[in-house]
């Protein structure tokens, strides 16, 4: 298992409640991460996700575990991971553009001035932004505008592993899109490993490899990991018509509806919490048992094979 | 009236306000005799002295006329002119200034920076702070042994602690999000601190600076009331012992013109470092 690009070993993260107690967000959480996967985190609103990023990141220090990346403990921040902040962060008092050569500039120290504007306006056009656009400043941008700025300034730094807090949530449908197939081009194109929050399934099926199920908090717990049998390249309206699709669609909204709420709640016990592996294939003759149309509430529908390992 | 912009209302206003401010003071004092007229007893009382009475307005706009048409003349210690005057307060003024800017700002930086700092300086900033600047003129006087070194030190004194504890709040106020990026893009400590906390403390910052500004021409006419020599305080001083309140009003007058440009540069400064989140 150490040999995982990422791996995330017994974290635990408690604050203090504010009333005098601890507030115990998730505990022992462990999972692992390969190189080049693209991985989706869901779970309701206040789990615990943005917190294991700022982990991830480096940003933040959690109560006690560790989170190895490349054989190394993640101890800081570092521009091997770029980080999309579920509110942005960019800078307001620079231009559009200055956000993303300030990034640009600071990975590639060497380029000249011309090489880092060339570069981050390739990126910025890749969101859709160009023309005067660059030179204003965030506060004059649309939300969804901000986050495709933050987008570009994350994206073109090619990090190793591409860290991103509901990336698409303030795009409308069109842009959110356009910004998916791009993200998947980057992704394609190089061995980059993404681990992203989100909150939208449908989205999560088409971009991930691989979706991590949390329950709701405190004692949060990545509670599964569930493979994505979808051949790529994936398209957004052909992908529905795949026998695996609603199969595992179904699972996720029985798993977030239902059962996010029935596991909640639970301490560790000191035990490693690791995700049980959820793997859902219709195609594979003989070896998936058949499927459920509806699930119908019950803790596991017979229909998958949950192997816990 | 319905076709002028607010700003033209307003102006309009404002120069009705002046004309018949200034009427209302021009007829309200009684004219002086002239010489001649004057009786042989009121001459030996003194009556034909130039009275203490406020002059019209018309003689301090003469009075006005007469010194910011040669305003740079040097007739010895008691008699320059009005520009000598005033840009001997300038200099005394942003000598201070600038003294307490270089002293207040990284200070403030630090103490914004780090909790320690913060709580270890801030009894000193509690019990400094209130204290008058003018309080410390003795001590000055007797320690730095020259009157101009003191002046400017007063002005030092007093405008070292808005600037210090704006930066200090400016700084602590950053908002995580920014010092994160900072973060995920390994920015070292300095470029960290030139690159995203000095343009995100700014707005805070300049504002202490226009504060203390602000406080610094206050208080350098005091100063110089006390020291002497010269500068515009020194100059209000002197025609006050002169009797020649003329002078004394078109003075004061100055000094607000002169407060006034001082902010407007600082605003100025404030709009160009401003941002909307
Ligand atoms: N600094 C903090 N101090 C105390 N509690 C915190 C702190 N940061 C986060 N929490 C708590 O940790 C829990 C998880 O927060 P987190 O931001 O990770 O949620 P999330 O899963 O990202 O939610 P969302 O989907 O709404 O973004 C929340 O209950 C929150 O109240
Ligand atoms: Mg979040």
């Amino acid at each position: 298992m150490s040999k995982s690009f990422l791996s995330i070993e017994n974290l635990t993260q408690r604050y203090p409640d504010g009333q005098g107690g601890e507030l115990t967000v998730f505990e022992n959480a462990s999972f692992t991460v390969e190189e080049g996967e693209f991985v989706c985190i869901l779970g309701h609103s206040g789990c615990g996700k943005s917190t294991i990023m700022n982990i991830l990141a480096g940003l933040a220090e959690p109560t006690s575990g560790a989170v190895i990346m490349d054989g190394q403990e993640v101890s800081g921040p570092s521009l091997d991971r770029g980080v999309v902040f579920q509110n942005y962060s960019l800078l307001p008092w620079l231009s559009t553009l200055a956000n993303v050569t300030f990034g640009v500039a600071a990975r590639h120290p060497k380029w000249s001035r011309a090489e880092v504007r060339e570069h981050s306006l390739k990126y910025l056009e890749m969101v859709g932004l160009k023309g005067d656009v660059v030179h204003r400043k965030p506060s004059q941008l649309s939300g969804g505008m901000r986050q495709r700025v933050s987008i570009a300034r994350a994206f073109a730094n090619h990090p190793k592993l591409l860290l991103l807090d509901e990336p698409f949530g303030a795009l409308d449908a069109l842009t959110r899109g356009t910004i998916q197939d791009e993200l998947l081009k980057i992704w394609r194109g190089s061995n980059q490993t993404v681990f992203m929050i989100t909150h939208d399934i449908d989205e999560a099926i088409l971009l991930a490899d691989r979706i991590l199920l949390m329950t709701n908090g405190p004692y949060a717990r990545v509670a599964e990991s569930v493979e994505i049998t979808i051949p790529r390249p994936r398209n957004r309206t052909a992908i529905v018509e795949h026998p695996n699709y609603y199969a595992i669609r179904n699972h996720l909204v029985q798993f977030l509806g239902i059962r996010s709420r029935e596991l909640a709640g639970q301490p560790a016990d000191g035990g490693m919490q690791r995700p049980a592996r959820v793997h859902i294939d219709l195609t594979a003759e003989g070896e998936a048992e058949e499927a459920e149309p509806e699930p119908s509430g019950a803790r596991t529908p017979p229909a998958l094979r949950a192997v816990n390992i | 009236m319905d076709k002028l912009s607010l700003n033209q209302r307003a102006a309009l206003l404002s120069i009705v306000m002046l004309v018949v401010g200034l009427l209302v003071w021009e007829l309200s004092i009684p004219a002086q005799k002239a010489v001649g007229e004057l009786t042989e007893y009121e001459r030996l009382t003194g009556g034909g002295a130039p009275k203490a009475g406020v002059p019209p307005p018309s003689q301090v706009l003469a009075k006005a006329w007469e010194q910011l048409s040669n305003p740079f003349y040097d007739a010895g210690p008691n008699d320059k002119g009005i520009g000598i005057q005033i840009g001997y307060s300038i200099y005394r003024v942003l000598t201070g200034y600038l003294m307490a800017a270089l002293v207040a700002i990284p200070l403030g930086f630090l103490i914004g920076m780090s909790p320690v700092a913060y709580r270890a300086l801030n009894p000193f900033i509690q019990v400094l702070r209130p204290i008058s600047p003018l309080a410390w003129m003795p001590l000055a006087l007797f320690i730095i042994q020259d009157s101009e070194a003191s002046a400017i030190f007063v002005i030092f004194i007093c405008s070292i602690w808005p600037m210090l504890i704006n930066t200090a709040f400016g700084v602590a106020g950053v908002r995580k999000d920014w010092v994160n990026v900072a973060r995920t893009h390994e920015l070292g400590p300095l470029k960290t601190a030139f690159t995203v906390i000095l343009p995100a403390a700014a707005p805070t910052i300049v504002t202490g600076m226009r504060i203390s500004i602000g406080i610094a021409w206050l208080v350098i006419v005091a100063a110089e009331m006390l020291v002497g020599g010269t500068g515009i305080g020194y100059y209000v001083w002197n025609e006050w012992n002169n009797l020649d309140l003329t002078s004394v009003i078109f003075s004061i007058l100055m000094i607000g013109v002169v407060g006034m440009l001082l902010d407007a540069a600082f605003g100025q400064l404030q709009r160009a470092v401003a941002y909307a989140e």
